[in-house]
């Protein structure tokens, strides 16, 4: 239920604040999703989207650091 | 795909386990909050990779399975009337209530409809303005701004025939609850990632200071949650109890607070049925006063409902985390995913599901 699925912004959709959309790509299957939650997304932005709505924009410096931190750990052993 | 393959690397994976390995000195009782980590730690096989010392409990974070029996039988009863157009995620159909269930209802040839997203929803009443679109909305924190935002946007766009039955559950409380309990055995937390999304982990702070417990704010994919139990047994081994990050690419310590504004603005909390597991203060959300009016339970009259819960099933303790779905003396016999007893066999987040599809249970 609280399955999130990270997908990148193609375009953004003009609309009110409310219903302000984006055309979204997850793994090449496209999606219109609300991006009410993050206004300030911008195109190739990779969301966390959930049903139908992004709930983050996913921070890709501490995606680095946590990929960095693995592998500094299998560099260990 | 982007963000998710990189984590499912079976040679970062194994570095991780061996530093697990390394690490654990003492027998620790870990919980999973979420029905979704569950159910990554049995598909990947990860509970069985792990050190003895190391026992995971599955926890309550499965909104459908924790979805009162009332709530369910005010659903069908909803649905059951032939002007109302009934929406729910797909999940909740199969739940049984106390009589029936949502599907049995469509299957009587009632409108019941699965859809993605609460605005969907919206948009199938202002299309269909002669008929009562019904929501249901359910959820942890995660999936309650979205749905507040449906009800905030049928308000604004003046849609009249809409409505919300809500059940939605809060994790801090339960955690609390879990904690409270003189059966508790639960030692350190994988906190769910994408509920703190929303709500960020400052919560989990006074929980940490208050019970002296480690919690880590942990990922859905194997190489997220064996992080995230390399992070917790390291606080529980050295003696540490704080609240970490290991799912610091899509969570900050304050939140989403766009989402949490919208939440606070159509909901406030109250007391909540949990299924199987009780009434537990200031654990659930109601609509406010001000939105009263897309309140399904008060347009179609549906209140005091009280029922009695199946004795066969012991959801509720595995909920709680003191019993396993192997220790169900029903489990595969009575209760399958054909003929489910409780809400744990028919989540796609349910631990009885989880073991149902992936483990082999071994002969005694």
């Amino acid at each position: 239920m609280c399955l999130a699925v990270p997908g990148k912004i193609l375009e953004i959709t003009d609309g009110d604040e409310l219903l302000k959309t984006a055309k979204v790509s997850f793994g090449g299957a496209k999606k219109t999703i609300n991006i009410s939650f993050v206004p300030e997304a911008k195109v190739g932005d990779y969301i966390l989207a959930h049903v139908g709505f992004a709930l983050n924009i996913i921070d890709e410096d501490e995606a680095q650091k946590t990929l960095d931190y693995l592998k500094e750990m299998g560099d260990i052993e | 795909m982007k963000y998710l393959d990189e984590y499912r690397d079976s040679g970062k994976a194994k570095s991780l386990l061996d530093a697990v390995y390394k690490k654990v000195t003492k027998n620790w009782n870990i919980m999973e909050i979420c029905g979704g980590q569950t159910h990554s730690i049995v598909k990947y096989g990860i509970d069985e990779l792990l050190p003895k010392e190391i026992n995971l409990i599955h926890g309550p974070g499965c909104p459908v399975c924790v979805t009162p029996v009332e709530k369910i039988d005010k659903a069908v009863d909803i649905a059951s009337n032939p002007n109302v157009i009934f929406c729910s995620y797909g999940d909740m159909l199969r739940v049984p209530g106390s009589k029936s269930d949502l599907l049995k209802v469509k299957a009587a040839g009632y409108d019941v409809r699965i859809v993605y997203s609460p605005v969907d929803a919206v948009y199938i009443a202002k299309q269909n303005p002669d008929k009562e679109i019904v929501f249901f909305a359910i959820g942890f924190e995660t999936t309650a701004p979205p749905n507040a935002q449906a009800v905030f946007l049928a308000n604004k766009l003046g849609i009249k025939n809409f409505s919300v039955l809500v059940s939605h559950v809060l994790v801090p409380p339960a955690i609390e609850a879990i904690l409270s309990s003189k059966d508790n055995r639960v030692q350190g937390f994988l906190a769910a990632g994408h509920v703190c999304t929303v709500m960020g982990f400052r919560e989990y702070e006074d929980i940490t200071l208050k019970y002296k417990i480690p919690v880590v704010v942990t990922g859905f994919e194997p190489l997220d949650i064996l992080l995230g139990i390399y992070m917790c047994v390291s606080q529980l081994e050295e003696g540490r109890s704080e609240v970490e990050n290991q799912y610091a690419r899509a969570v900050t310590r304050e939140g989403n607070i766009f989402a949490q504004s919208i939440m606070n603005e159509v909901f406030e909390t109250g007391e909540m049925k949990w299924r199987g597991i009780g009434r537990i203060i200031r654990s659930g959300l109601r609509i406010k006063d001000k939105y009263k009016e897309y309140d399904a339970e008060l347009k179609f009259g549906v209140v005091n409902y009280s029922v009695e819960e199946s004795g066969d099933c012991i959801s509720g303790l595995i909920l709680q985390g003191i019993k396993k779905p192997f220790d169900c003396p029903v489990f595969e016999s009575k209760c399958n995913p054909e003929h489910p007893l409780g809400a744990t066999m028919v989540s796609s987040e349910g631990a009885c599901l989880a073991y149902y599809l992936y483990k082999e249970k071994k002969l005694t």
